[in-house]
């Protein structure tokens, strides 16, 4: 189709629109509506969580619930940071997640880079190799790597919480994808102008990178933030336990504060705001990521 | 042509350069454990054998037989299938009319949805299992709200027939916003002709979403009932941090299971009953595919 019809084509469209245009808008106002009770009720148990911590504990429990808090009080934050030491596992979140997202970008958009661009014997087995684990359930590399880990002698130290999250084959299936779209002649002119392969990388690839380094990054960090299961097997004390570990053995209700409604709330909205802040700063490289990939 | 093949060899050892951190990290937390818990699975391996792999025997199918007769798996099974087949569905359903409906607005108000509707996604499953368990007390906010309309809700998690039900709801709430955008992503994809086309015959809203967009959509429906039917089959944390699987193992899972038997040192059960839930992943992904290949 030239220019010109697709220009035509668009004129009758909107021809058609303009026509109906009575219609149309009240089937927008129904949409828009239908949308926002949707929202309304997505939002609620983040809504109920930010007013509920600055409710005491009495409130939370006293029937009928109130929405709005009646006696505000900061107490909740106050016992998280002054009484139970949330810096401590914040800290360690902190340091898992940094080191995974710097060695996931590093190690993935190298491997990325070979896997998309250069010739060397292993090529093909590597690929099928790394990509068929895509689709393996963490749950049944859970056992085998807590062995593994423990024969190592890594359990409870930082190498046990972050060596694992690094083998994920995402990342090198997503910078591969992108890698593949750079031009050849790029390169080959790199080449003529007589750079090497690690300058190539580092100076021309890397930079033109930066939208798949993005999403990998979010996601990585998000990955890492919110994980929990593995955490929870290799911490075994405070002083490793990472935010969400803290946060579940806080909240059991056998052994735990169970009952303690305003500190769980306190205390999810504390865990929650790190990542709220990043997605909502950056989701545009989290909505490119998901449709380049399918995988959240 | 010496020269060409002391270049050519160059070139493939700076390959392995790039691929050679990615692949040891990868060959030792990735392969091993992976080909590692499959011969697990065939032994009596325990967790106080760690340190003296002598003692492990190969038993055969006897951790199969194990998992498969048990009472509490075959019930993980039951609850774990159930899950899927209620909680597919009706994710695929609400994120596909959601897409649809955010189609047909403006890109700001578009953008402003999709981030409200995909803030579940990345909050961590503890606060947010945190969060809807004291919002699922008898009476709690879902209750006073269902009171509105003069409905006398259950005592959601405490009740043996209304667990699984209530996590399954929690599961949709959290699983819709990734579905939506791959939707999303599939719907901008439809050339614009198609529903001109359908605008001059007329075509009513109902109509056109069930003869026109769900047919084209099939590729994308497909992804999409593959990557949460895979992610449903693993289910865990859920029930993890609000029911530990119980009232009476109403809400156990086969991963739930899986983390049990590791918990109590018997490991070599545990791989057995990951391989199982492996096993039928990819069995389900088979039969989704012949299913929607049939369809297009």
């Amino acid at each position: 189709m030239t220019t010109v019809e697709r220009r035509a084509t668009a004129g009758a469209s909107a021809a058609v629109s303009r026509r109906r245009l009575r219609p149309i808008r009240w089937g927008n106002l129904i949409i828009l509506a239908i949308l926002a009770v949707g929202l309304a009720a997505t939002i609620l148990p983040f809504v109920w969580m930010v007013l509920g911590s600055f409710k005491s504990n009495a409130e939370l429990l006293a029937r009928p619930i109130t929405w709005w808090p009646q006696a505000p009080t900061l107490d909740n934050f106050k016992a998280w940071f002054f009484e139970f030491d949330i810096l401590r596992p914040f800290l360690n979140s902190v340091i898992v997640a940094l080191v995974t997202v710097f060695a996931t970008l590093l190690l993935s958009s190298m491997v990325g880079w070979a896997l998309a661009k250069m010739n060397f014997p292993g090529k093909r087995a590597i690929t099928v190799v790394v990509l068929a684990t895509l689709f393996v359930p963490g749950i049944v590399m859970l056992i085998p790597q807590f062995v593994l880990v423990a024969n190592l002698g890594m359990v409870n130290t930082y190498w046990g919480l972050i060596l694992p999250g690094m083998v994920g084959a995402f990342g090198v299936f997503l910078m591969r994808q992108f890698m593949l779209e750079i031009p050849d002649a790029l390169l080959d002119a790199a080449r003529i102008d007589g750079a090497g392969d690690f300058r190539i990388f580092f100076q021309i690839v890397l930079p033109l990178c930066k939208a798949p380094l993005a999403t990998l990054a979010i996601f990585t960090f998000m990955g890492s933030w919110n994980g929990f299961v593995w955490p929870l097997i290799i911490a075994q004390d405070d002083s490793m336990y990472t935010l969400p570990v803290s946060l579940a053995l806080f909240s059991a209700e056998s052994g735990g504060h169970g009952t303690d409604f305003g500190l769980q709330m306190a205390g999810s909205f504390l865990i929650v705001i790190p990542v709220l802040v990043l997605f909502v700063a950056m989701q545009r490289h989290f909505i490119q990521g998901i449709t380049m990939t399918g995988i959240k | 042509m010496g020269s060409l093949a002391a270049q050519r060899r160059r070139s493939s050892l700076n390959a392995w350069i790039f691929v050679s951190p990615f692949v040891l990290t990868f060959g030792v937390f990735g392969l091993i454990p992976l080909v590692s818990s499959l011969v697990m699975s065939f032994t009596d391996l325990k967790a106080r054998d760690i340190r003296n792999p002598l003692n492990v025997d190969f038993v055969g199918f006897d951790n199969f037989v194990t998992v498969l007769t048990d009472e509490t798996f075959q019930r993980a099974l039951l609850n774990t299938l159930i899950f899927v087949a209620i909680g597919v569905p009706t994710t695929l359903f609400i994120a596909l009319v959601l897409a649809v409906m955010l189609n047909s607005v403006g890109p700001r108000l578009a953008t402003f949805f999709r981030v409200g509707y995909y803030t579940p996604v990345i909050t961590t499953i503890v606060a947010v299992a945190i969060v809807w368990r004291i919002m699922y007390q008898n009476t709690g906010v879902f209750n006073t709200i269902l009171g509105w309309f003069g409905v006398t809700g259950p005592n959601w998690l405490s009740d043996p027939n209304t667990a699984l039900l209530a996590i399954t709801i929690m599961a949709i709430w959290r699983n819709i916003g990734v579905s939506m955008v791959i939707f999303l992503a599939g719907l901008q994809g439809i050339p614009s002709d198609v529903h001109e086309a359908a605008a001059l015959d007329g075509v009513n809203a109902a109509q056109k979403f069930f003869r026109i967009t769900i047919p084209l959509m099939m590729p994308t429906i497909l992804l999409n009932a593959i990557l949460v039917t895979t992610g449903h089959m693993q289910f865990f944390d859920e029930p993890f941090v609000m029911t530990e699987g119980g009232p009476l193992d109403s809400t156990t899972s086969v991963a739930l299971q899986v983390y049990n038997q590791f918990k109590y040192g018997n490991y070599s059960v545990g791989a057995a009953g990951a391989y199982v839930l492996f096993a039928l992943i990819g069995i389900l992904a088979i039969v989704q595919f012949r299913f929607f290949r049939q369809r297009t």
